[in-house]
């Protein structure tokens, strides 16, 4: 449950370059007390670089939203940072002041969230959520923000007189390029999306991407974006991240991670996706269940589903269950935290 | 190629009213569709939401009643049929797993009560083996050791295993025909695939019709032998599924499968249209095929007259004008 295995120094993410945009260093978050203590997020690094997508991709319950919270700010109790730091250009986002942290959301970061449909105020004209937004965020005049608010619009490909519609008045997806607006409002280095697609119909859900990618390459913001569906970042990121149970398992380019997964857990959830094209076989992908994090396994966490933890191998089977392994790197810019996988010479 | 269908379904239309008593109007949430459900094969129902596939699935389990065409099980019409003797005789044959394993099982209750519920009311086994067969039928789901599992309550069980209990209720009637909606879809990704897997099992060993209902185009493939889309309440293509997805006649199809992430190709390889117009919902729609105003194919005819289902690569069947089997235009390049 605790920490026993220190971090080690020297892994590529602590040494990663200042110029990143955001870093997150050794993040633990814990919810609740006692015996009911989980840890969501246990010593996590990361690190995003000015204007990349970077893909965090992981099962229900394995801590992705709650990093996400974590560098917005937002975590309310019972969660609370436990340890770690997160380094705005440089900045430590923790013990700012509330009104530093104010000044510092939308307009740094911004968020885009899975139920766009919740996120809107439902008796209030679109446009007006806009100029809310933007005057609450930043000195500006209300003409200024109208003339705005149109531009934004049509940026996201949405005719400038919807402003005056209720968000009802809109389809789902046309909700979902609202919200990506709003998110867009205060030129913000760093958009925050968690599951942004998830509700949508495929076709939908092929348009917004794009939107993104496009918007991405034209205004030069960095994404990170959080999904369960793997198969849609190798398409869509630049770099993945893969999370379990707290921990990240797996780091590297998405070109990389889809032809040559190392951990387990990233190979199980690759099998867990039947092609669309090409001969199928029978998959299988990954017995059990993810753990509750209030009582973990010891040693690395996915061994009691990992089908290359056998006690067979009574010396690989003890370091698995007891000692806690370290990302390391296979070779430039992936990383993997497996005890079956050799690191690159230092 | 005969072979036997359990259930059959002919012409089967349902409308929504909609609006007040000035200003009444329809939603044609499913029009005029036909298909058959053969023993031991999966069907797989795909459409965007709104397009109807749960609606269809929802009358074939006779949680709604059709505003028009039969459902034929065993031959025999069951959609206006409500005698209590009848309805019950369809439910033992014909079984539903909903999308939602946390909202289908009682919280209150134990795994045992769930399964051994139907057992009781439709009389399947005498009172004496009702135990057995209750650790039989998990056993078959996967839920192992049974007497521990038979023991527990909903909130003691994962997404994945309460959809296995779901599931194990409804073999427990020893079904012919299982109606599966989106069963997967809310489950995390690395269990889906062991409840397709034991969809798989149950439809070679036991020979049960399942109509498979998802939005998910490469699950589909990954186990159904058939497949239907819809779109805005019609079946726009069906056929075996292999075939539909290698070789797709109907424009619709070609950009739901163009929408699937592919992790072959990267984002921008293949770009699709942004939607025109409106879709899915129709309202009272006039006639003309549906698709009209998001098809790149479309020509004059297309909004001028509704389309019919067309055989035309036998069994591959597609409601399009344009891919129709007019000679001159037999070769429509792919876009």
């Amino acid at each position: 449950m605790t920490n026993l295995v220190q971090h080690d120094e020297t892994t590529a993410t602590s040494r990663s370059d200042a110029a990143a945009l955001l870093q997150v260093r050794r993040l633990v978050v814990e919810y609740g007390v006692g015996a009911k203590l989980a840890r969501a997020v246990d010593g996590v690094d990361l690190a995003i670089r000015r204007g990349e997508i970077i893909g965090l991709a992981g099962e229900s319950g394995c801590g992705k939203t709650t990093i996400a919270n974590a560098v917005m700010q937002i975590l309310r109790p019972p969660a609370r940072i436990a340890g770690g730091r997160i380094l705005f250009e440089g900045e430590d986002l923790l013990g700012k002041s509330t009104e530093e942290l104010r000044r510092f959301r939308w307009r740094n970061v911004s968020m885009v969230l899975q139920s766009a449909m919740n996120a809107l105020n439902p008796v209030m004209r679109v446009g007006d959520q806009f100029v809310d937004a933007m005057r609450a965020h930043q000195r500006i005049d209300r003409r200024r923000t109208v003339a705005r608010t149109g531009e934004l619009l049509e940026l996201v490909g949405i005719d400038r007189r919807r402003a005056r519609a209720y968000p009802h008045e809109l389809s789902g997806g046309m909700r979902q390029r609202v919200i990506i607006a709003l998110a867009l409002a205060l030129d913000p280095q760093l958009i925050i999306m968690d599951e942004p697609t998830t509700a949508l119909d495929v076709v939908v859900q092929r348009e917004i991407l794009q939107q993104i990618q496009d918007l991405q390459q034209e205004l030069g913001f960095a994404v990170l974006f959080i999904t369960h569906d793997l198969s849609l970042l190798l398409e869509f990121a630049d770099r993945i991240a893969i999370m379990y149970a707290g921990e990240i398992v797996e780091t590297g380019p998405a070109e990389r991670l889809g032809v040559n997964p190392q951990h387990p857990y990233t190979q199980g959830l690759l099998n867990s996706f039947p092609p669309l094209s090409g001969p199928l076989t029978r998959l299988t992908g990954i017995p059990g269940s993810p753990p509750d994090l209030r009582n973990p396994p010891s040693g690395c966490r996915f061994n009691p589903r990992c089908p290359h933890c056998l006690p067979d191998e009574p010396i690989l089977y003890l370091r698995q269950t007891t000692e806690r392994p370290l990302l390391r790197v296979v070779e430039s810019g992936h990383e993997v935290a497996c005890h079956l996988v050799a690191g690159a010479p230092e | 190629m005969t072979r036997t269908a359990p259930l059959e379904v002919r012409s089967l239309t349902k409308r929504f009213p909609i609006g007040n008593a000035f200003h009444r109007a329809h939603v044609h949430a499913v029009d005029d569709v036909s298909f058959d459900l053969p023993s031991g094969r999966i069907t797989a129902l795909v459409g965007e939401s709104g397009s109807g596939k749960s609606t269809v699935a929802r009358m074939l389990a006779r949680l709604y009643e059709p505003s028009a065409g039969a459902v034929l099980f065993e031959g025999s019409d069951v959609s206006g049929v409500r005698r209590r003797k009848h309805v019950l005789h369809y439910r033992s044959q014909v079984q539903m797993i909903f999308q939602d394993p946390f909202g289908s099982l009682n919280p209150v209750k134990t795994v045992r009560h769930h399964v051994e519920r139907p057992l009781r009311i439709h009389r399947v086994v005498p009172r004496a083996q009702i135990e057995e067969r209750v650790h039989e039928l998990l056993r078959t789901v996967g839920l192992v050791p049974p007497e521990d599992v038979a023991a527990k309550y909903p909130h003691e069980l994962s997404g994945g295993q309460r959809q296995r209990v779901a599931i194990a209720r409804a073999l427990a009637v020893e079904p012919k025909v299982v109606l599966a909606d989106e069963p997967i879809s809310m489950l995390d990704v690395s269990i889906r695939i062991g409840i397709l897997n034991l969809m798989l099992k149950l439809k070679e060993e036991r020979g049960i019709a399942f109509l498979y209902v998802t939005h998910d185009l490469a699950g589909a493939r990954y186990v159904a032998d058939d497949i239907l889309v819809m779109y805005a309440g019609q079946i726009v293509e069906c056929g075996p599924i292999e075939q539909v997805l290698s070789d797709p006649l109907h424009p619709y199809t070609r950009l739901l499968l163009a929408a699937v992430p592919d992790p072959a190709r990267k984002l921008h390889a293949q770009r699709i249209e942004s939607r025109k117009g409106h879709a899915s919902v129709a309202v009272d729609p006039s006639a003309g095929c549906r698709f009209v105003a998001r098809c790149p194919l479309a020509i004059d005819i297309c909004s001028r007259v509704t389309p019919r289902l067309v055989e035309e690569r036998p069994p591959q069947a597609a409601r399009c004008h344009v891919t129709a089997p007019a000679p001159e235009r037999a070769a429509v390049p792919a876009h």
